[in-house]
């Protein structure tokens, strides 16, 4: 005879908490985080050959516009993500991390590339051994450079990291009075 | 000037009877060139025996320093390659691979080749350093995705 488990009556702990949250909100959340996966404007920071293939990317032949993702902003205020494309310097780092900061909550940023993601062939002292040393990635692409088709899985995985996302404690929409310390 | 703008658009009307150029990417893909570099291979003969005599040609060839072979002595209660020894952890480090397909030149055993796979993307920096588990493809396999192996090596 057929008898259920435990294991399969009782919820899981992020299932209780999802009863917790209620339904109202766990609804508003998705179609949030829908909104947010299909508009995810990146800032435009090509720093070496990747953004050759990045630019690619946005043009009409992969057309990253069927994904919510073709305008490629020059202010950081208007960007959601930021695709690291090239390799990183030094003297580079501290201007990476201050556009990373001047761009609005919620962000995201997308590693492309060898050099990017850890520094790639280029294994010396002038050259940041991944930008994750300066800012979170989300998304590690790799490839020297990355094909246009790489890139855009990049950012399906990224759409599909978004969906899941849950708000933070600084609340969903991220008011400017709710700005991190 | 009305001449001009009808010039203009003329133009533009044509572009809409033409085929549009996007490969809307999940669902349709651009077919590879034939001497594509994807994801490396180390192929296991139809035997069970892998190729790799661990050599570590691979490593020193690698530009991007990205292979690490650590070798080991075959027995006769243990044997996993033809030669004299075989390659007990083989690591290549996808992130700092560029794929150059050195590895694959300078193999004498045409045990490390580059296939034909591309969607590499994963969340986290550990996921990319792929050990044999991962890397390991039968010969079949990897025929598939490269005619051009000899599979009487």
């Amino acid at each position: 005879m057929l008898q259920a488990s435990d294991a399969e009556v009782l919820p899981t702990k992020e299932e209780e908490q999802e009863f917790e949250r209620g339904l109202l909100l766990t609804t508003l959340d998705s179609l949030v985080n829908w909104a947010r996966k299909s508009s995810i404007w990146p800032a435009s920071f090509g720093l070496a050959c990747c953004a050759i293939e990045m630019m690619a990317t946005g043009a009409s032949r992969f057309d990253l516009a069927r994904f919510g993702a073709e305008v490629f902003r020059g202010s950081p205020r208007q960007s959601d993500l930021m695709i690291v494309a090239g390799r990183v310097s030094r003297k580079m780092a501290p201007v990476l991390r201050r556009i990373y900061d001047q761009m609005p909550d919620p962000k995201w940023v997308i590693a492309m590339g060898a050099c990017a993601s850890c520094g790639g062939i280029f294994n010396t002292y002038t050259i940041v051994q991944g930008v994750d040393q300066i800012v979170p990635v989300d998304v590690y692409v790799p490839g020297c450079p990355p094909r246009p088709e790489q890139l855009i899985h990049g950012i399906m995985l990224l759409q599909e990291k978004i969906a899941k996302e849950r708000p933070s404690k600084h609340g969903l929409f991220h008011l400017p009075w709710h700005r991190a310390a | 000037m009305i001449t001009e703008i009808f010039k203009g658009m003329a133009t533009t009307f044509k572009h809409i009877f033409r085929k549009p150029v996007t490969v809307s990417y999940p669902e349709e893909r651009l077919s590879l060139a034939p001497r594509y570099r994807g994801l490396h291979m180390l192929v296991v003969g139809d035997d069970g025996m892998e190729r790799c005599v661990g050599c570590e040609l691979c490593a020193v060839a690698c530009p991007a320093d990205a292979i690490y072979v650590e070798a080991a002595e075959n027995t006769e209660q243990e044997r996993h390659s033809k030669g004299e020894r075989y390659a007990k952890v083989y690591k290549i480090h996808m992130l700092r691979c560029i794929f150059c397909g050195y590895c694959e030149e300078a193999c004498p055993e045409e045990a490390i080749v580059l296939g034909k796979q591309y969607e590499l993307a994963s969340y986290e920096r550990g996921d990319f350093i792929y050990g044999k588990e991962r890397l390991m493809t039968p010969l079949a396999e990897a025929m598939k995705q490269r005619p051009d192996l000899h599979p009487d090596w």
